[in-house]
């Protein structure tokens, strides 16, 4: 017992020497299961490359939780240094001025290199300010891509080594795979109705989401999606529904989705490019085909480029000993090196966020080796952004996703059609965008 | 009848005495119901950087928003379908058990065990069960030619959410009905029983009146449970959908002000929540304690 205690004591004292001597540096995070794992990993090493700064990475559960605890960490006074915020929250953090600390303007006091063209375009674009400043660290950025079964392909009659370009083609095979009985699906799709099959459709499509560029112009922004093309794509997607080729898992991330691809019912998945390694871990017993979104041909003949998801290290202001920041800026140095940047997207299936990082895996032979593991980065770089497929930036805009969630469920259970649906998100949004724009001007 | 009355002498000693219970009154109860009324007229940025004052318009926004109709009315409905569903079967649980007399205490110790689960594990038991990809209660329904999705219907998710939440409640309402029942006298069934009256006619007329006061006491308590107690199965199972069904107010507080930042209209949201309460607390308090009685 005796023995045991004074082990205690001397770890406890170990352990106290050691963060004496170096500044803490609390990172909260929402990353979970592997995705966890790397990240931890890349805070330890980061802390092994120098001793004056600890990177101590908090899990803090899923996205929407981690940004309500950094929120009520920070009126508590009890906020950490760094946090990482999903893009859906990059409107509430930009709007929050005294509570954030830009990155560009970190960089600069702590006189860190900074480089903005060093990155990816469509990443910076999206956490930058109208004056073109990065206000967050680009750290994890996905965009979504299809996952197909090449087995259940071939079982159906289909050639295993092509995927659907257009949605009418993937309607169609998705009817060949149900009739032919080679799966009890064709297709399903995580965020149904807002990242993918709303916000990433209308920028393919270069269809507005809002007015003022999508919300970049400023907090007057009101919601454009309900147009006629979308309207007709959650008819289609009801269509499809009844005719059991499409199979909805859930509002949100869809919970049911990537499950149902893995037990092989549905022949198609589509998601997060980061859900890459998760998709190779799971399909057990079939192959997996990659591909890039679908687009809809009777809208477009061009398809523009998709817009990002994933997140951003946000630091927070009223850190009491200023050493802290000196160490976030020496942090996000090291983030930002391309064997670090290379190394995370290679592991995880996020987008090297780097033009260096990208540079590094074709170098490394990386894309060669790893087939379809540059369709995302392909995607999301593909022609001239538009004001369409820039991103979004609007506040509350996780209220928001809750919302278009409840109206695509209403057309799925046929009690509205798609137009209706749109209408009603789209005011009902509208008045919570007016409601954030009240709390955040003046 | 006598009752001892202890005098302090002292003035400082009896507030002394007092104090521990008054001050977490005050500080768990007091002042976070203060905190919510007064968030409650301000409309304030989440990070609470700047607040208005904006007086009743978060109230009044609240009344004329077709979605918090929606809740109230699906608040309606589940609380109703979990007291219904919850106390008609733990009284004839209860009933039941009542009659057997040695293996009684066995079956007593079983229909407790739900009440010890935590109200999210319940949530995903049931959500597990009634999963529409893997459950087991989907598949048995397709037999029935029922397609069972409440993903989609919002009829199937108002029905789980009522099922997980009543069976939660179904042991402490069969404790009190056990009781009830222990302390009806024999004797009265037994004369009604030489009147001729069959074991139907007994429960109804002898028994089920004379246990009106612990039915009337647990309607109450089951009505403020299904209300205020029931976030944890419902985040869950449905989360509040499809299309708003299943969301009921308490939930609906969480999801404006916990995911969607909204802090006033959540809080004035909170606010008449509270109101409910206190109704519900006088009508148990004033209305069925004096009123129901033989």
């Amino acid at each position: 017992m005796f023995k045991k205690l004074s082990m205690a004591a001397i770890a406890v004292a170990l352990s106290a020497t050691s963060s004496l001597a170096a500044t803490e540096v609390t990172w909260w995070h929402a990353m979970g299961g592997e995705l966890g794992k790397k990240l931890e990993e890349v805070a330890q090493k980061f802390n092994e490359s120098q001793s004056d700064y600890k990177v101590v990475p908090v899990f803090k559960g899923t996205y929407p939780e981690t940004l309500t605890a950094a929120i009520a960490a920070f009126r508590a006074g009890q906020q950490p240094a760094i946090v990482q915020v999903f893009e859906v929250g990059t409107g509430t953090m930009m709007a929050a001025k005294g509570a954030v600390y830009p990155v560009y303007k970190l960089m600069a006091d702590n006189k860190e290199p900074w480089d903005p063209k060093g990155f990816l375009a469509p990443v910076v674009g999206y956490y930058s300010d109208a004056q073109g400043n990065i206000l967050s660290m680009p750290f994890n950025s996905s965009t979504p891509i299809m996952y197909y079964n090449k087995d259940v392909f071939q079982k159906a009659g289909l050639d295993p080594e092509v995927a659907p370009k257009t949605w009418a083609e993937l309607a169609a095979m998705g009817k060949k795979i149900v009739d032919s009985g080679a799966a009890a699906c064709g297709f399903t799709l995580s965020y149904a109705a807002t990242w993918v099959g709303l916000e990433n459709y209308s920028a393919i499509q270069n269809l507005p989401y809002g007015t003022l560029q999508n919300g970049f112009g400023g907090l007057k922004t009101e919601f454009k999606f309900n147009g006629k093309e979308q309207a007709a794509f959650w008819d289609n997607l009801k269509k499809q529904q009844d005719a059991k080729v499409f199979k909805y898992g859930g509002p949100g991330g869809g919970a049911e989705t990537a499950p149902m691809f893995y037990a092989q019912q549905c022949a198609i998945y589509m998601g997060s490019s980061a859900s890459r390694a998760g998709v190779i871990n799971n399909a057990k017993g079939f192959k997996v085909g990659f591909a890039p979104m679908p687009y809809d041909d009777t809208v477009t003949k061009e398809p523009k480029n998709s817009i990002i998801g994933g997140a951003t290290l946000w630091t927070l202001n009223g850190q009491k000993n200023p050493d802290v920041y000196k160490g976030v800026a020496k942090f996000f140095t090291y983030l930002s090196k391309p064997e670090v940047q290379a190394d995370w997207h290679q592991s995880t299936g996020y987008l090297p966020i780097t033009n260096a990082a990208y540079e590094l895996g074709q170098k490394q032979g990386y894309y060669e080796k790893t087939p379809g593991s540059d369709i995302a980065i392909k995607q999301i770089t593909r022609g001239t952004p538009t004001d369409n497929s820039k991103g979004l930036r609007f506040g509350n805009l996780t209220q928001i996703r809750d919302l278009i969630d409840q109206q695509f469920e209403a057309v799925l259970s046929g009690k509205k059609t798609g137009q209706q649906a749109l209408d009603d998100a789209a005011k009902a949004g509208n008045a919570i965008l007016r409601e954030f724009e009240a709390s955040n001007s003046n | 009848m006598q009752t001892k009355r202890t005098v302090f002498h002292s003035r400082v000693l009896p507030y002394f005495l007092l104090a521990p219970q008054l001050i977490i009154t005050l500080i768990f109860f007091v002042w976070p119901a203060a905190q919510a009324i007064w968030q409650s007229f301000l409309r304030q940025d989440p990070f609470g950087l700047k607040a208005t004052f904006v007086w009743f318009a978060n109230y009044t926004r609240l009344l004329d928003d077709p979605d918090y109709l929606n809740a109230l009315g699906a608040t309606f409905v589940f609380s109703v379908g979990v007291t219904v569903l919850s106390m008609g079967l733990s009284l004839l649980f209860a009933v039941c058990v009542n009659r057997v007399l040695r293996s009684g205490r066995f079956y007593t110790t079983l229909l407790v065990w739900p009440y010890a689960v935590a109200p999210a594990a319940a949530g995903l038991l049931w959500w597990f069960m009634f999963n529409p990809s893997v459950g087991i209660i989907p598949y048995l329904l397709s037999f029935l030619g029922y397609e069972w999705n409440h993903r989609l219907h919002t009829g199937d998710a108002m029905v789980l959410i009522i099922i997980a939440a009543a069976w939660k409640q179904i042991s402490y309402n069969f404790l009190f009905f056990v009781a009830g029942l222990q302390s009806v006298p024999q004797s009265l069934t037994e004369a009604a029983a030489i009147d001729g009256a069959g074991p139907f006619k007994r429960f109804w007329t002898v028994v089920f009146p004379l246990l009106s006061p612990t039915t009337f006491f647990l309607a109450v308590i089951n009505i403020t449970y299904a209300m205020f107690d029931t976030f944890g199965i419902v985040d869950a199972t449905t989360s509040g959908g499809p299309s708003q069904s299943t969301n009921i107010l308490v939930y609906k507080v969480y999801a404006d002000g916990f995911i969607g930042l909204n802090l006033g209209p959540s809080a004035a949201q909170s606010v008449i929540l509270m109101l409910i309460v206190v109704v519900l607390t006088v009508v148990q308090f004033r209305w069925i304690e004096r009123k129901v009685q033989y």
